[in-house]
């Protein structure tokens, strides 16, 4: 039998042997709450144990930040913004800023986005308006202002081009050949571009090759950007998956409440996370 | 208010955690005024097909109208802080530093009027409310909207002009409450209630089309108003 080509789609068991992929010190690129988090990955990553992760919100985080640095796992964030959306603050991001346990890196959304589609093209940066004269850009010596050189006195920032080490993040649907669904999720196609490996875990496999179907490839991301793939049934839980599931509203309240303090979210662990994954996915 | 600020906008983007000026597009839907309102968080039919990056770069080329931003501190040449203030963390700048740049106006927006939000001077400025001569720049403020009055932005000036004081409050109190200077007529009007032709429309389609996309925001406004009905 042949070997297959070093840059194959491997897959893998489920959430666990992902998460096992991912070493510890990590770059990873998340997406936000409304947009495909791989919670089921990102519970994984706390059952083993991760430690250093440097975490890009792509262009902001939400609970899946909120628990990795909750459970000791992350050394940094660069983000736009950590937030619980309607629930409120995200409480374990704002207790380990507040107390400098975390390196936060603050950036601004289309930063961000602009950063990810200079990797994607494979040029050192891309120039965006607006941003002068913020705050931010004291904060990011990364950032440069530069002259336009095709006009006269204008100041322009430049967004280096970022090349997390790993896109991660679920999808509807994977199939036989190793492309991945993301439906109007296209986001998501330029952080995978833009990292050296992208993980992704998803909730059903498809026979055949979807990008053969005229109305599903504009919606797909080709298997030669996914270094790897593991089913997690309802592994966007608590969050939605379009169409599949909605949001869990009152989880996601139910956890802004607990993590409040370091003890409840010490018991939403022990709950909700630390436990085998199959034993509590709701129907 | 915030219906009658969106003027005659064709564009209205709305982003993170805005249910109140989410409510004001919906009210201007229901009234039949065609607009076309994209909001970041619609849950279903959602109007982007590349997320939030499809947001900015509208901005960008100049195809949203009006934005809003909320801010941890506001302060009176309307400078924006989403970072940090006395020791807090807040969530961070979000897309500020650039849609108050880009969208040609802005209309900042804050429940909370108090001199711990609308301060002299913000501790950090994630997004300027005004750029020096030479920065590209579309756009920038309108107003300042909180729940106790309404400024409007005056660019020339580089400072807030209280334009209306909401039923219930006082021109005293909005002074008290407020931590940096304004430009004020003695007699500042009180701002008009809404018509009760736009009640019905809040009460009814408006609250069932918001609690889909912000159902905690839908159920805290929506059925305590009902409640509050009954009694």
């Amino acid at each position: 039998m042949d070997a297959l080509p070093a840059n194959a789609t491997r897959f893998l068991a489920d959430a666990e042997a992902l998460a096992a992929l991912i070493p510890d010190g990590a770059r990873i690129a998340m997406p936000p709450d409304y947009s495909l988090p791989a919670m089921a990955v990102v519970r994984a990553l706390v059952r083993r144990r991760a430690r250093g992760l440097r975490l890009l919100g792509v262009p902001v985080l939400g609970m899946c930040a909120d628990l990795l640095i909750g459970a000791g796992c992350v050394a940094e964030v660069e983000t736009s913004a950590v937030s619980l959306g309607e629930a409120g603050l995200a409480p374990r991001f704002t207790e380990a800023a507040e107390k400098g346990e975390i390196a936060v890196r603050d950036a601004t959304c289309p930063m961000v986005h602009s950063g990810l589609q200079a990797a994607e093209k494979g040029v050192p940066f891309m120039p965006l308006r607006g941003v002068l004269g913020s705050d931010l850009v004291a904060g990011r010596p990364d950032w440069k202002v530069i002259q336009n050189p095709l006009a006269q006195d204008d100041p322009i920032i430049l967004a280096p081009a970022i090349s997390p080490d790993v896109a991660l993040f679920h999808a509807r649907w994977a199939d036989r050949a190793g492309n991945v669904w993301l439906g109007r999720r296209r986001e998501l196609a330029t952080i995978a571009h833009a990292a050296k490996a992208a993980f992704v875990s998803f909730e059903h496999l498809r026979e055949g090759d979807m990008l053969e179907d005229e109305l599903l490839a504009p919606g797909v991301l080709g298997s030669v950007y996914v270094s790897a793939l593991a089913p997690a049934p309802r592994g966007a839980w608590p969050l939605g998956v379009a169409d599949e599931y909605g949001i869990d509203d009152a989880h996601l309240m139910t956890y802004a409440k607990a993590a409040r303090t370091r003890e409840g979210f010490r018991s939403y662990l022990e709950q909700w996370v630390l436990t085998p994954e199959k034993s509590f996915s709701p129907a | 208010m915030i219906a009658r600020l969106i003027g005659d906008a064709a564009h209205v983007a709305v982003g993170a955690a805005s249910p109140i000026p989410a409510t004001a597009c919906a009210l201007l839907a229901a009234r039949g005024r065609h607009l076309r309102v994209s909001l970041l968080h619609k849950r279903k039919g959602n109007p982007f097909s590349e997320g939030s990056r499809e947001l900015f770069d509208l901005a960008g080329q100049g195809r949203i109208d009006v934005f809003f931003l909320g801010g941890a501190q506001i302060d009176g040449e309307a400078n924006v802080n989403l970072v940090r203030a006395e020791g807090r963390r807040f969530p961070g700048s979000f897309g500020s530093a650039f849609m108050y740049f880009a969208a040609r106006r802005t209309i900042l927006f804050r429940e909370e009027h108090s001199r711990r939000v609308l301060v002299p001077k913000v501790e950090f400025v994630s997004a300027p409310g005004s750029s020096a001569p030479g920065v590209w720049r579309r756009g920038g403020p309108q107003a300042l909207l909180t729940g106790k009055a309404l400024f409007a932005w005056q660019a020339e000036r580089r400072r807030f002009r209280l334009e209306s004081v909401h039923p219930g409050s006082s021109l005293e109190e909005v002074r008290e409450a407020t931590g940096f200077d304004f430009d004020c007529d003695p007699s500042v009007p009180q701002t008009a209630a809404p018509a009760p032709e736009d009640l019905a429309l809040l009460r009814g389609p408006v609250a069932r089309e918001i609690t889909a996309n912000y159902p905690a925001f839908g159920s805290r406004v929506w059925e305590a108003g009902i409640s509050h009905s009954k009694s």
